[in-house]
């Protein structure tokens, strides 16, 4: 509940705030991606311990957005699916990392 | 509500810390595994141990016999782990694990034929456990926290192996591939499932 408060607050005081990362398992995502070049499906699912669902929805709203792009491939018969963070998931991750660090460093001063 | 607001700010930095954290590292390391590979090493320590006098061949065999039989437990059991975390082995990770894992190896296998060539087995135990102990620290760097720790021990008994006869250096085996290996491999299973 606590979490869920303070999560509204952030949205309310940071005013161009990026809701779309501010969400765990895409917040998760986006952070995986930035540490590889590319992921699996099935890496990202292991890497989030989540179901097959919740990946694929969330990797979705993230493609939807441009955050990501999607290969889909064939090794043998098995479908393939990978993933890796667009220049402009890149920046979103990093504006919010700057939103982050910029609301520690005002509440310490403030 | 700024105290919340800070923390909730903590909090979401530690995760995504975390979870690049998760994402670059190999965490298939087999601590039932290693625990065994520990106690075969023991074992040959036993066996070897009298040969290093009058059968310096007979010891080197019965080392590289070890080296075969750690490195089919050693297989077997981060192969099983790997299926149980449902860890890929190609991942960008394990990719990374392993080239900086075998490099330093496969330079040992090459100073130990070199070495054998050259009919001196007096420096192999400081080659052996300098070099396996570099591929854990070099390795380390794209796997859990206590992996470069165990790399550096081997290490030091790795120096030490370097200024002592082929008797101390076969105990110094023993010390580093057995008792290292029992200590560190339990602890990985304790802490870092299995």
């Amino acid at each position: 509940m606590a979490a869920k408060t303070a999560r509204k607050v952030v949205e309310a005081y940071v005013p161009d705030f990026d809701r779309l990362i501010h969400e765990k398992t895409r917040l998760a995502i986006v952070s995986a991606l930035a540490v590889n070049p590319t992921l699996t499906f099935n890496e990202l699912k292991a890497i989030l311990k989540t179901t097959d669902g919740n990946v694929s929805v969330h990797t979705r709203k993230l493609e939807d957005a441009n955050y990501l792009t999607c290969r889909k491939s064939f090794e043998g018969r098995v479908p393939r699916t990978e993933y890796s963070l667009t220049a402009a998931g890149r920046r979103a991750l990093q504006r919010y990392l700057d939103h982050m660090e910029a609301l520690i460093n005002n509440v310490r001063t403030g | 509500m700024p105290n919340a607001l800070r923390d909730h700010a903590v909090d979401n930095l530690r995760y995504i810390r975390e979870t690049m954290e998760r994402a670059s590292a190999f965490t298939s390391i087999p601590g039932w595994g290693g625990f065994l590979i520990g106690i075969t090493a023991l074992a040959t320590t036993a066996i070897a141990e009298p040969m290093t006098a009058w059968n310096p061949r007979g010891w080197l065999m019965t080392w590289l016999a070890e080296a075969v039989i750690a490195a089919v437990i050693g297989g077997v059991t981060m192969r099983r782990k790997g299926l149980r975390a449902e860890t890929p082995f190609m991942s960008g990770a394990a990719r990374r694990f392993f080239i900086s894992y075998f490099a330093p190896l496969i330079a040992g296998a090459v100073m130990t034929l070199a070495l054998i060539r050259g009919g001196t087995l007096e420096p192999l135990p400081s080659v052996w456990l300098l070099l396996y102990g570099a591929a854990f620290v070099s390795s380390g760097a794209f796997s859990i926290r206590v992996i470069p720790v165990m790399g550096f021990c081997f290490m030091i008994f790795g120096t030490a192996a370097a200024f002592v006869p082929l008797a101390v250096g076969n105990l110094l085996l023993g010390a580093a591939f057995g008792g290292l290996h029992i200590i560190f491999g339990l602890k990985i299973a304790r802490n870092y499932g299995g």
